[in-house]
């Protein structure tokens, strides 16, 4: 039997550099403060909701990408995260779609 | 520490980390579909837009986001052999996690002073739960890291051990990722 390749090895398949680790924070740091203003400005209120999913979205990608390091591991990974990550999306669209869209009367009291 | 690989080359403890972090994408999933299902249907207040602190939280999740750093730059120092600055971003990350339950304490105590608790109404229902799951979490994140930083200072973290700390740095950038979409979900779109 093969054995497990140390943890070295292993983690150094083409793991980003610090320099790329302190933009993916500065880039977070910045994109949660353009959330956070795009909360507090009134003339962006009509599209708070794509807006805030979509940059929520990228800080989300951003963090599994780089220092989860999935943008250099083997798919393999990706592929277990995906799988997690769409049933959940599926079940909080069901759920949403059941509650907020399909019942058209309010529950009885 | 050797054990055997997968089919796939990965560290076995690796790929249960990931099976895990899958398995914990549904559960959070459910809390997050759950708090979503009932928005806008508590028959009394406090509602969230009364009651959410966005300045505070903002910064406590800017503070959750710098854990995130301090975490894979301890990894990078643990794979270089580092003593040193393995053990500053070790403790950059328990102390951060602390802070970050702190942030959490204050505001749970201060909705708490406000009327608001599990059984007030649906919102804190599933706030608590939503949140209170996700402290949990956090809480044993932090206590992990101190384990990581003793077995560091007591020099049984070598180069060879990395994947320890690649595991747990697995773990806590989850954590991470889920209070990406819970600060989002819950707080910025009321």
């Amino acid at each position: 039997m093969s054995t497990e390749p140390t943890s070295t090895e292993h983690a150094g398949q083409g793991h980003a550099s610090r320099a790329t680790y302190w933009m993916v924070a500065l880039i977070l740091g910045i994109v949660t403060l353009l959330e956070v203003a795009v909360f507090y400005v009134p003339l962006l209120h009509a599209v708070i909701v794509p807006m805030l999913l979509v940059l929520s979205a990228f800080k989300f990608a951003l963090v599994a990408a780089f220092f989860m390091h999935l943008k250099y591991d083997k798919p393999v990974l990706s592929m277990v995260f995906a799988i997690g990550l769409l049933v959940a999306v599926f079940i909080i669209l069901a759920l949403y779609l059941l509650f907020h869209v399909l019942a058209r009367t309010p529950p009885a009291a | 520490m050797t054990a055997h690989a997968t089919t796939y080359g990965i560290p076995h403890r690796k790929m249960a980390m990931w099976v895990f972090i899958g398995s914990e994408c549904m559960f959070f999933g459910s809390l997050i579909a759950t708090y979503l299902a009932y928005e806008g249907r508590s028959l009394t207040g406090p509602y969230p837009s009364e009651i959410l602190n966005i300045p505070v939280t903002s910064v406590s999740t800017f503070v959750l986001l710098m854990s995130s750093l301090a975490m894979v730059l301890a990894l990078d120092a643990v794979q270089r052999a580092d003593r040193r600055q393995s053990a500053l971003w070790l403790l950059g990350v328990m102390l951060l996690g602390a802070t970050f339950l702190g942030f959490q304490v204050f505001e749970f105590t201060h909705f708490y002073g406000e009327g608001l608790s599990l059984e007030q109404n649906l919102f804190g229902a599933t706030f608590f739960v939503l949140t209170g799951f996700h402290g949990a979490h956090v809480t044993v994140g932090v206590i992990w890291m101190t384990t990581l930083l003793v077995l560091l200072l007591l020099g049984k973290l070598p180069p060879e051990r990395s994947l320890d700390v690649e595991v747990a740095g697995l773990y806590w950038h989850f954590v991470d990722v889920v209070w990406i979409v819970i600060f989002t979900v819950v707080y910025l779109i009321q």
